[in-house]
């Protein structure tokens, strides 16, 4: 008992670090947006709007939640639960520093393709069940989306499994003590990182949302705290894409061994990648416009389809060789 | 009982889902106490930039992908055979190399003939 005890405690502890991460990175974005914009971003609320994202969340809390009587109440209600819950879980697998997962899963990386999948039903679903044109329209979209990208983002990482031999992260983050993945396997790297953004739909691929062509799209009709749990989950998603990158790409834990950089505990090195790739994201949002749907689908099916199968091909004759 | 496999490395996933159920579920509930409610019925209307709405959103039309959603199934179920398949690639060796070739090479003839017949084109 004491042991089940110990792992509660675990996931309590992981759950609560990164719904703190998740509230620190809208204020990141907001900051780094602002400053590319040469604006200062949030300044107001604490030392350089520090305290932004509890008074945000405190706001969230006591606001009105307003359900649309044509809504299809039910699913309206769970929408968003769906969301949390998928974006949140993805975490149980992710290896955080040397030897320590929530849970070490032989199937981890089907785990997260899977659980991802879960999160696009949230926005599909809510979209459908507010029963508004724009809100129907951003679930529409999402459902294009998933079809065009998960196949591509699936495959990029067989490369990644055919190297390691394992679907276990653990396991891909030891097989890459000599070099990382991102050098053996950069083409599938390339389709897992527009797959990733595509996947937790932010921009250039942010057609669900959409906010200057359908208001808010799937989240039109969501308010108050309801919507508080979409901007989680979309943020816990990035973390969670953002993680998984890091893991199969990058090295996970492992930072340089060298001089006083070998001293530097593996998880300030983990958490280092993630916030690279959490920037980068800001960064295209901030760079790229928005694509037209037919464009992301051409986008998905006519290129990175065929780039990430010709990279199982070309990878499963370099190890043959 | 004898002989039921309990998967004990699946338990912190178990607790995870319970913890992100918890804090959804406890926010929205929680807030009950303390939001304001007061509907009325323009409130209620979903919205429309601010006029009353106006037909169904849910009336029937043509969604163009249909195609591409089936051949989704098609390809996803193809991905799934590639995922065992990849992480025993030592232990099969030259065999298992060419039997995936054949595979994805069957594939591929489908994928090529949806492309000329102009299913990724939608106009």
């Amino acid at each position: 008992m004491p042991e089940t005890l110990w792992t509660v405690l675990k996931v309590f502890i992981v759950v609560n670090v990164v719904m703190l991460h998740v509230a620190y990175v809208v204020y990141f974005e907001r900051k780094v947006i602002g400053h590319m914009q040469a604006r200062l971003g949030p300044m107001r609320v604490g030392w350089h709007g520090l305290l932004q994202p509890i008074a945000d969340g405190i706001k969230l809390f006591f606001k009105e939640d307003i359900i649309p009587s044509s809504a299809d109440k039910p699913v309206f209600y769970i929408a968003p639960v769906i969301g949390v819950i998928a974006a949140i879980a993805s975490f149980a697998v992710i290896p955080m520093w040397e030897g320590f997962s929530l849970a070490n899963i032989n199937i981890g990386i089907l785990y997260l393709l899977a659980l991802s999948s879960i999160g696009s039903y949230s926005i599909i679903l809510g979209g459908w069940a507010s029963n508004s044109k724009y809100s129907f329209l951003g679930g529409l979209r999402s459902s294009a989306q998933v079809i065009s990208y998960e196949i591509a983002m699936g495959m990029s990482l067989v490369g990644v499994m055919m190297l390691s031999g394992s679907a276990n992260l653990t396991d891909i983050v030891n097989a890459q003590s000599q070099t990382w993945f991102i050098v053996s396997q950069p083409v599938a790297f390339f389709v897992f990182l527009m797959a990733a953004v595509a996947e937790t739909n932010r921009t250039p691929f942010d057609l669900p949302e959409a906010e200057t062509e359908l208001v808010a799209g799937y989240a039109t009709e969501y308010s108050g705290f309801r919507y508080g749990l979409f901007f989680m989950a979309e943020y816990a998603g990035m973390f969670a894409m953002s993680a998984v990158a890091t893991v199969c790409f990058f090295g996970g834990w492992k930072g340089p061994d060298v001089w006083f950089l070998a001293s530097i505990p593996g998880v300030v090195w983990f958490l280092l990648k993630i916030y690279g790739f959490i920037f980068f994201y800001f960064w295209i949002r901030a760079t790229l416009p928005r694509y037209r749907y037919d464009q992301l689908m051409g986008l998905g099916w006519k290129l990175f389809i065929p780039l990430a199968l010709a990279n199982i091909i070309f990878t499963g004759l370099i190890k043959l060789l | 009982m004898p002989g039921t496999y309990i998967p004990s490395e699946y338990l912190p996933v178990a607790i995870i889902f319970l913890f992100a159920a918890l804090i959804g579920l406890g926010a929205l509930v929680a807030g009950l106490l303390v939001r304001p409610r007061r509907p009325y019925v323009q409130k209620l209307y979903p919205y429309e930039s601010g006029n009353p709405p106006v037909g169904e959103p849910r009336y029937k039309f043509s969604v163009k992908f249909y195609i591409i959603a089936m051949l989704f199934v098609v390809f996803d179920v193809e991905a799934v055979f590639l995922y065992p398949w990849a992480v025993a690639y030592d232990k099969l060796g030259i065999f298992g190399f060419v039997e995936m070739m054949l595979f994805i090479f069957i594939l591929l003839i489908g994928y090529i003939y949806v492309w000329k017949k102009g299913a990724f084109n939608w106009e």
